[in-house]
């Protein structure tokens, strides 16, 4: 498969602190890779400094060969990448379908001064994403009102709505309910499983959920990478265990 | 269930059929009443469509979560072009000189917009603040403009038309009818386009509209455009139906009039601008009659009772909604 996303030489500083250490990584067309780590390893900043919201100190990332380093998150998410985030970035005021709408605005290529937002096309194609989703019935709920899980999908959904190449995921399934993780992660998966072309990287701290839906584990430790394999080798490596599952420390 | 704010369902589901029968209607309705009314009420009706023009561009501003506390300088940027155009390049005929208002405010508003757009909040509006006063602070002092004193201007035409005594009040009013209907027409389109939606996204959310792809400076430098030409069409209004101008267009209690008719109106309704906007004149007027030496007292305290009771504007009325 060919290489959608390469980190070479990546490094990045907050003072003292050594968020990102001679990050080296090529993540191909398709894959789905779960970036673990405990917390302040550096997995989000890695998901930053993708999205253009940091720059690294230095080093490049490319995406499908161009170098995207020094632009802004604008014009990468232009290029196809698209994130979701920790905590939902929505329009609290607005309805879901508004929400969605709003997306499908930003990603036009021109805006239009005159194409009405609420044209029948653009609905059409905010509601299947959102029966993707399974987030049709909340279709014109304001979107304060809805609970944290509602609001993590639609956050995932708007970013979809550009269909990107690469999905990056901040921990989806955080703020939500033991019982309702994994069902609204297979949620997540099935709603992806329709576009094959995007590739997903996902911040996650559950371990089930990392063996269950990673096709590859990327374990992070002080900005470095300790271990890049797949699940069932990666999980079991042993600084994995010392330093992201504290396995080793337990025994 | 609280309520939803407004761009899924006043926004229209398909064209703008509908939108536009409303306002050749209203146009019309409004013209022919114009007949039967005395010339009073039609100055003070031009006036209100003037000033109201200047308030849409704040409304639409006020979308995308800033407010200008220095339109006057647009006001001001458009009266001057046109009563120039007139006075020294001889060109007399109405509608051209509020095109010639509206496009010389936005040209003049364009080196600026890009610099505003970085600002919010306080800051946006101190800056605009600034922008204006220096603009007056200019015009005080040119004497080529006038100075302190400003200028007259004379009685336009219209397609070539010279305007009679008795009809000048009449076909000026209808101008601002149709200016008014037009610019409201054409704001209600833009509200409820994609490019509207977005304004109203980066109100609530601007580091999200950047990661869904939009440009928050790009929408924001085009809405300060957008309302510089607002508010340059209500300055050459205001110049031909005053047949004056001067430096107080620019200063900075006319701007705040303009703040307070756009709080006034709130930014749901297009219409509600304009009849926050005769409200406002109507209040005056008869204040300024009854209590001279107290008017913007009872004007104070009529906005004390909207903000109170209608936090969304008198526009929340008929759209159904207000903002928490």
């Amino acid at each position: 498969m060919s290489t959608l996303l390469e980190a070479h030489g990546v490094n990045k500083r907050f003072g003292a602190v050594v968020a990102a250490e001679d990050i080296n990584i090529r993540i191909a067309s398709g894959e789905r890779v779960s970036l673990i780590g405990s917390n302040g390893a550096g997995k989000t900043t890695f998901v930053n400094m993708i999205t253009g919201y940091l720059k690294p100190d230095t080093g490049c990332i490319a995406l499908a060969g161009h170098d995207i380093t020094p632009l802004a998150p604008r014009i990468i998410t232009r290029l196809g990448v698209a994130r979701s985030f920790q905590i939902p970035q929505l329009y609290g005021d607005l309805s879901v379908l508004d929400n969605m709408l709003v997306a499908n605005a930003c990603h036009d290529d021109k805006l239009s001064f005159w194409q009405p937002a609420r044209r029948p096309e653009a609905i059409a194609r905010a509601e299947t994403l959102l029966e993707r989703f399974r987030l049709g019935e909340h279709r014109d709920r304001r979107v304060a009102e809805l609970p944290g899980g509602v609001r993590k999908l639609l956050d995932i959904a708007m970013a979809m709505t550009g269909r990107p190449k690469l999905l990056l995921l901040d921990e989806p399934t955080s703020g939500v309910s033991a019982e309702e993780k994994f069902p609204m992660m297979q949620t997540i998966m099935d709603a992806l499983g329709h576009e094959d072309a995007t590739t997903v990287l996902f911040v996650e701290h559950d371990m089930d959920i990392v063996e269950r839906h990673a096709s590859r584990v990327v374990a992070f430790y002080a900005g470095r990478i300790i271990a890049d394999d797949v699940p069932s080798i990666a999980l079991k490596a042993d600084d994995v265990r010392r330093y992201v599952t504290g396995e080793l420390l337990q025994e | 269930m609280a309520a939803i704010l407004p761009a899924s369902k006043t926004a229209p589901a398909t064209g703008h059929g509908r939108l536009i029968l409303i306002a050749v209607v209203t146009c019309v309705v409004l013209s022919l009443a114009g007949l039967l009314m005395p010339r009073w009420l039609s100055f003070l009706l031009i006036m209100s469509a003037a000033n109201g023009l200047v308030s849409l561009g704040i409304v639409g501003l006020m979308r995308g979560g800033v407010v200008p506390f220095g339109q006057g300088m647009m006001l001001a940027a458009g009266g001057y072009a046109a009563a120039l155009a007139y006075n020294h390049l001889g060109f007399t005929d109405a509608l051209g000189m509020a095109l010639i208002g509206g496009v010389a405010a936005a040209l003049i508003a364009s080196p600026f917009a890009p610099l505003l757009s970085r600002y919010r909040g306080i800051f946006f509006a101190m800056l605009t603040l600034a922008l204006s006063m220096v603009t007056y602070g200019l015009l005080m002092k040119l004497s080529m403009l006038g100075g302190s004193d400003g200028f007259n201007v004379g009685r336009p035409t219209l397609f070539g038309q010279e305007l009679a005594d008795g009809r000048v009040v009449y076909t000026l009013y209808v101008l601002a009818i149709v200016l008014a209907t037009t610019m409201a027409l054409l704001a209600r389109i833009f509200f409820d386009s994609t490019r509207g939606l977005v304004t109203l996204a980066v109100k609530e959310n601007e580091l999200r509209v950047e990661y869904l792809g939009g440009s928050v400076r790009q929408a924001m430098t085009i809405n300060f455009i957008l309302a510089a030409f607002c508010g340059g069409i209500g300055g050459a209004l205001a110049v031909m139906a005053l047949g004056h101008i001067e430096p107080n267009f620019s200063f900075w209690t006319t701007s705040g009039e303009f703040v307070f008719v756009a709080i006034l109106a709130g930014w749901q309704s297009v219409a509600a601008v304009f009849i926050a906007s005769t409200l406002l004149e109507v209040v005056r007027s008869f204040s300024s009659a009854y209590f001279p030496n107290t008017w913007q007292l009872v004007l104070g305290i009529f906005l004390l009772l909207v903000i109170r009771f209608l936090p969304g504007g008198i526009g929340s009325l008929w759209m159904g909604r207000k903002r928490k």
